[in-house]
């Protein structure tokens, strides 16, 4: 590593906020990229499986909420292309790598909706992970990046509440409708636990090491399950993980998920995968003529 | 064209960069920055403008170290404690 | 049932179908700011709904979102232009032009109007309204300015024109067809229009589905 390049290095790992017209390494330029555009895609592919059930939805209340949820990632992807934008990398070329497969988005929106009770399950929990990484990226030392991630926070305090507010009314319902949030559980547990990743030591990991993020995933994790593990089961969900227990030192034991399959799903392989980038890639297609024509500079 | 929006929280704050986003025209621009700051009541009042209009400047000259402008060009505690010997009123514990 | 409810009822339906119409953009629209935008829009039109079928539920003894999913296919009162389904974008923004205009004409009339809870929530959906005036009046001007926006947007007005001319009744019409002529620099055919009653085939689709979740739990379950 060059003097210059340390010396940057030490100054993140102290504090230093970079902005954008900052010398950078191109080391620390690149991975910024990758990670902030790896979150805008993740934002725009997760409008896919919830878009469907706005249409679906069963109350005007519930439809609203949705469609405004779903709007806010919407937004979030907007702000956070921006980042990327302006980092040198455009908006069109993000776009074109996330449907080509080049770029990737996060486990979680490979996997397909079943019914109302993923609706509620994702909102809830899906969200509440996503808010845990996202509270420690307000630290990241790319202070344009940390700006963003403000709004986006203060923005998605409302969608873990709609969440929880939907599987509370499901829960107190029928017997039909638990179930409904149960079945949802079981299935969305396994994509839940994934989501933060592997347990990568923090110093190991490229993305810590230059303060991108500021918290270790198995951190993250247990974050997660330390909030929401009792909020689940004080419900009289149960949860499809027999070794999942927190130990005497506050540390929750699971059964290890299976990392390859992570992999797999992430880079394109999941059960979702292929359908959602189709028809981003066709809904793009359809949609084309228009951005040219309005935005010449970023189409 | 990308747009810059300055935002102001309440009346009497500040106003404070919120983001930026691309739009084609001052009239779509004026549509964008309502739904992106301002759909939640979270603004009083928005500033928006092109990009292309704001200059930034990030280089400021200090050669000579012209303290003698900030607060921190001053120390009077030397002084401060002399004048009190002096006058008799310095108070034993040396406290101000 | 009252015509006042009959009216109340009318004016919701087409609020709430175009406003689901509406809100099937979210998240594909033509790019993302005016994907945020055109949610909102989206959004205000459902709530416009909402507002309405409470005020008619209270009259009917019944409950808002009883009055938005509950009734038989027959029952809704939308307007035909309105069922149609998400249509592309060209369409989108020329069935939101026509129905943002027509709308202005029977939201004025509703004003007016002797009974104050009507007028009342005509002028808040009236303020509300503008902003989508002005935003379909934006998409009007930029389309209309490139050859390729022209040539789609001209060809969705006719294509809808006969629709947008059942939104109206014979009294308020007129109105509507006079301002319609002085915008477009373009003519549009003398047709009939086609009118509330018939539903398109689409709606009945549409209330399937937007009602599948609903009636996967008995009447009067909690969600």
């Amino acid at each position: 590593m060059d003097a210059r390049t340390q010396e940057f290095l030490d100054q993140v790992q102290a504090g230093r906020q970079v902005e954008t017209g900052d010398w950078m390494p191109d080391e620390y330029r690149a991975r910024l990229i990758k990670f902030i555009e790896m979150h805008g895609n993740s934002e725009l592919m997760g409008v896919l499986p919830e878009r469907d059930w706005i249409l679906r939805a069963p109350t005007l209340q519930r439809k609203l909420a949705l469609t405004a949820k779903i709007q806010d990632e919407v937004g979030h992807c907007q702000l956070i292309y921006r980042v990327v934008e302006d980092l040198g990398k455009p908006r069109h070329q993000c776009l074109d790598d996330l449907v080509s497969g080049k770029s990737k988005f996060h486990n979680v929106f490979h996997y397909p909706t079943k019914s109302w009770g993923d609706v509620g399950v994702i909102a809830w929990l899906v969200d509440a992970a996503a808010i845990i990484s996202q509270k420690a990226l307000l630290k990241c030392s790319y202070a344009p990046y940390a700006r963003v991630m403000k709004k986006v926070c203060w923005e998605e305090s409302f969608h873990i509440l709609h969440g929880r507010d939907t599987v509370l009314a499901m829960v107190t319902g029928t017997p039909a409708q638990f179930e409904l949030v149960q079945e949802a559980l079981n299935r969305w547990w396994g994509p839940l636990m994934h989501f933060h990743g592997t347990p990568i030591p923090a110093e190991e990991d490229p993305m810590y090491v230059w303060r991108i993020k500021s918290q270790g995933n198995e951190d993250a994790r247990q974050q997660f399950l330390e909030g929401y593990v009792p909020q689940i089961l004080e419900l009289g969900l149960e949860l499809p993980d027999p070794n999942l227990r927190r130990g005497d030192d506050g540390v929750w034991e699971y059964t290890e998920p299976d990392w390859d399959e992570l992999m797999s799903v992430v880079t394109g392989h999941g059960p979702a995968s292929q359908e959602r980038l189709a028809f981003r890639r066709l809904s793009r297609a359809e949609v084309d003529w228009v951005a040219k024509v309005m935005l010449p500079e970023a189409a | 064209m990308i747009w810059e929006v300055f935002r102001q929280e309440r009346k009497g704050q500040p106003f404070v960069h919120g983001g930026s986003f691309h739009a084609p025209d001052g009239a779509f621009a004026d549509a964008y920055a309502r739904e992106f700051y301002a759909r939640r009541q979270e603004s009083v009042a928005l500033w928006i403008v092109p990009r292309e209009a704001i200059t930034a400047i990030e280089e400021f000259p200090d050669e000579f170290d012209l303290k003698y402008r900030r607060v921190d060009g001053y120390s009077i505690k030397e002084r401060l404690r002399e004048a009190r010997e002096r006058a008799g009123t310095a108070s034993s514990d040396g406290a101000r | 049932m009252s015509d006042r409810a009959r009216l109340l009822l009318e004016l919701a339906d087409d609020e709430l179908i175009l406003g689901w119409r509406n809100s099937e953009w979210t998240g594909i629209a033509p790019f993302l700011e005016e994907d945020v935008a055109f949610s909102s829009i989206a959004q205000n039109e459902i709530g416009h709904a909402r507002a309405l079928y409470e005020l008619a539920a209270r009259e009917l003894g019944t409950d808002a979102d009883a009055l938005a999913f509950d009734r038989t296919l027959e029952e809704y009162r939308s307007a035909p232009l309105v069922e149609l389904r998400r249509l592309e974008w060209a369409r989108t923004i020329a069935r939101h032009w026509l129905y943002e205009t027509a709308d202005a004409v029977r939201l004025e009339a509703l004003k007016a109007s002797d009974d104050p809870e009507i007028a009342g929530l005509a002028a808040k959906m009236d303020r509300e309204e503008t902003y989508h005036r002005i935003h379909a009046e934006m998409w009007l001007d930029r389309l209309l300015a490139a050859p390729e926006g022209r040539t789609r947007l001209e060809e969705g007005l006719r294509e809808l024109w006969p629709y947008a001319l059942g939104v109206l009744d014979d009294e308020l019409r007129p109105v509507f067809v006079e301002r319609v002529r002085a915008r477009l620099p373009f003519e549009l055919p003398e047709v009939e229009p086609v009118p509330r009653g018939r539903h398109e085939a689409e709606l009945e689709e549409l209330l399937g589905e937007m009602t599948m979740v609903r009636r996967s739990a008995p009447t009067g379950a909690r969600w």
